[in-house]
């Protein structure tokens, strides 16, 4: 299973709600593809032309607050972004990302320690490494990340529901 | 090194030795509970995943309760039809219909246990924490994936103590220190976080009145609300105290921060319009006038909940002009409540009694508010609208406070009467 994660960072601030990460009027849109288009529009205009498979997101505290809905981390992971490391993020976006298949590192300090642009490392279970410094992170057990690596929850189930024959 | 509550019964549950706040555990839970609202929603999921068995059946209930009896055309088909489906396409056995609340009878038939896992399609989760049951509730896709499986991640939350010495005094009870407690934290303030509930005054509060207390935890963000086990808790579950009293926090445990209560100092407490942590003293809001009193839900509708309000009735009628509507939380505390003459003083007060249910907690079935009218309620959420019309004003407040509000028709201290 992949352990590690490198890519380039998109810098962001504290309270990122879901409004932000894509607005509420967007939410209708039908298509994955489409909406993506819209993700961090208000904020961050140049995100969805620019972002790139393996971008990694740093933020500050309370990432994802606001409602609960599952397009915010889906929108973040059809632009190719991996990762979202932040100080904290709000509960329901937290577990929503993962059953999505988005990745979620909780990390205390990696804020001041990187631009946007830099490069970072996030190595599973141990640390985050940028700009030479390195910041410890918590533990996520593995059958987490095999949801993430099946595309989500949803995914994860139906494929074990087909290795077991559908019993 | 030391551990709060919640560590210790999620790494009891994931197997594991050592956790740190933020770190995610997988866990097994012991139950898993889904209610009526949710049934359609939890069979769609289930049929996309292509889910034929699962894990364990017989760690899984369904109990009809929101919408039991309808009041709404098609919820029956709708919600009753999927809980049914459900039962017979997957061996569910553990069906209750309209036996009464789901989280009084998750603890009342013992399947939310001390040192237990237990999640449910439902907010108000917390509940079993009263008996020192890590519980907190999830959405359908996340249930439909955990009953395939049987597994369940949960990070480790950061917690909050809550020190309590003292005993209650005359006329104040479990509603009043978990209202007092909203009001200092706000809606926000445990979010995500376990609220730990410790300290000799722990065994000055009865089971009901930590089922109170774990219950409203949730109106404070928490993600679970914990009980130290004690001998009342053996007593309640059955079981020999030295089983279950690991379940309190080490002396060395890390917690964010904490709080203390005295609960003799505490006085009357109400939630006012419209906000839980909106939370006033009696005297502040003492006088208002109401047009309904309600006594029931599953934050206090339990026997002592129905008996603290018929103590203040007895012998007396409500005021003219108020509907007081009592609801018992399950099926055995209306019998018992028969049996001990508290039905016939809520008749003879006037009251409207009504079966087991969420009832109007849930603003579906009946009492419903029209504008600008005012209710004190024993539930546990004022948001706007949530029993009948946005321009509706809902208190809440402990069931002895309902009972002597009841009878001047204005909210009143039961202090006063008690
Ligand atoms: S009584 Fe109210 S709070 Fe409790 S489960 Fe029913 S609707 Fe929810």
């Amino acid at each position: 299973m992949k352990r590690t994660y490198q890519g380039r960072v998109w810098k962001m601030g504290d309270d990122i709600d879901t409004d932000t990460i894509i607005p509420g009027k967007r939410g209708t849109i039908p298509t994955m593809d489409e909406m993506k288009k819209y993700a961090f529009e208000l904020l961050r205009p140049d995100f969805a032309k620019d972002s790139k498979a393996g971008d990694i997101i740093v933020a500050g505290d309370n990432f994802g607050c606001g409602s609960s809905r599952e397009q915010a981390p889906a929108v973040i992971k059809a632009n190719g972004v991996t990762c979202v490391v932040a100080k904290s993020f709000a509960r329901i976006f937290f577990r929503n990302a993962f059953n999505i298949g988005l990745i979620l590192i909780e990390c205390d300090g990696v804020q001041d320690a990187c631009q946007d642009g830099d490069q970072i490392e996030i190595d599973i279970n141990n640390k985050v490494k940028t700009n030479g410094k390195e910041f410890p992170i918590g533990n996520i057990p593995d059958n987490l990340f095999e949801i993430v690596n099946d595309g989500g929850l949803v995914n994860h189930i139906k494929k074990l529901n087909a290795v077991k024959g559908g019993k | 090194m030391g551990y709060t509550m919640v560590e210790k019964i999620l790494m009891r549950n994931a197997g594991v030795d050592n956790v740190e706040v933020g770190d995610i555990v997988t866990t097994h839970p012991d139950m898993f509970m889904i209610h009526d609202i949710y049934t359609p929603y939890v069979e769609k999921v289930l049929n996309e995943m292509g889910t034929l068995k699962l894990d364990d059946p017989d760690k899984v209930t369904i109990m009809f309760d929101h919408c039991l009896p309808t009041a709404v055309a098609k919820n029956d088909s709708i919600h009753y039809d999927a809980g049914i489906r459900l039962s017979k396409k997957y061996g569910i056995e553990k069906m209750h219909i309209g036996e009464g609340i789901c989280h009084t009878l998750m603890h009342e038939l013992h399947y939310a246990k001390p040192g237990m896992v237990v999640t449910a399609t439902d907010s108000h989760t917390t509940t079993y924490g009263g008996g020192g049951c890590f519980c907190s509730g999830i959405g359908t896709t996340e249930m439909a994936g955990a009953l395939t499986t049987g597994e369940l991640w949960f990070k480790i939350p950061g917690a909050i103590k809550v020190e309590l010495t003292g005993k209650f005094q005359k006329g104040v009870y479990a509603k009043d220190l978990i209202e007092k407690i909203m009001g200092d934290l706000t809606a926000s303030g445990a979010q995500y976080k376990s609220l730990e509930f410790c300290g000799d005054g722990v065994a000055n509060i009865s089971m009901e009145g930590r089922y109170t207390i774990a219950n409203m935890s949730l109106e404070a963000g928490a993600k679970c609300g914990l009980f130290l086990a004690d001998q009342q808790t053996a007593d309640y579950f059955d079981e020999n105290l030295a089983d279950i009293d690991w379940i309190r926090p080490d002396d060395d445990a890390k917690y964010e921060r904490v709080l203390h209560y005295d609960l003799g100092k505490l006085s009357p407490q109400l939630s006012c319009p419209q906000g839980v942590d909106n939370v006033h003293s009696i005297e502040e809001a003492e006088g208002t006038t109401l047009d309904e009193v309600y006594v029931g839900s599953c934050t206090d509708g339990s026997i002592e909940d129905l008996k603290a309000a018929a103590d203040i009735l007895k012998g007396k009628h409500v005021a003219p002009y108020v509907r007081f509507i009592v609801v018992p939380a399950s099926n055995s505390i209306f019998k018992e409540a028969i049996e001990k003459g508290y039905i016939q003083t809520f008749i003879e007060a006037g009251g409207v009694i009504s079966h087991p249910s969420c009832a109007l907690c849930c603003g579906m079935p009946y009492g419903l508010l029209s504008d600008g009218q005012k209710i004190l309620s024993t539930g546990n959420r004022n948001f706007i609208g949530r029993m009948g019309s946005k321009k509706s004003l809902i208190y809440l407040g402990s069931p002895a406070m309902a009972a002597a509000s009841a009878l001047s028709g204005k909210i009143s201290d039961p202090r006063k009467l008690a």
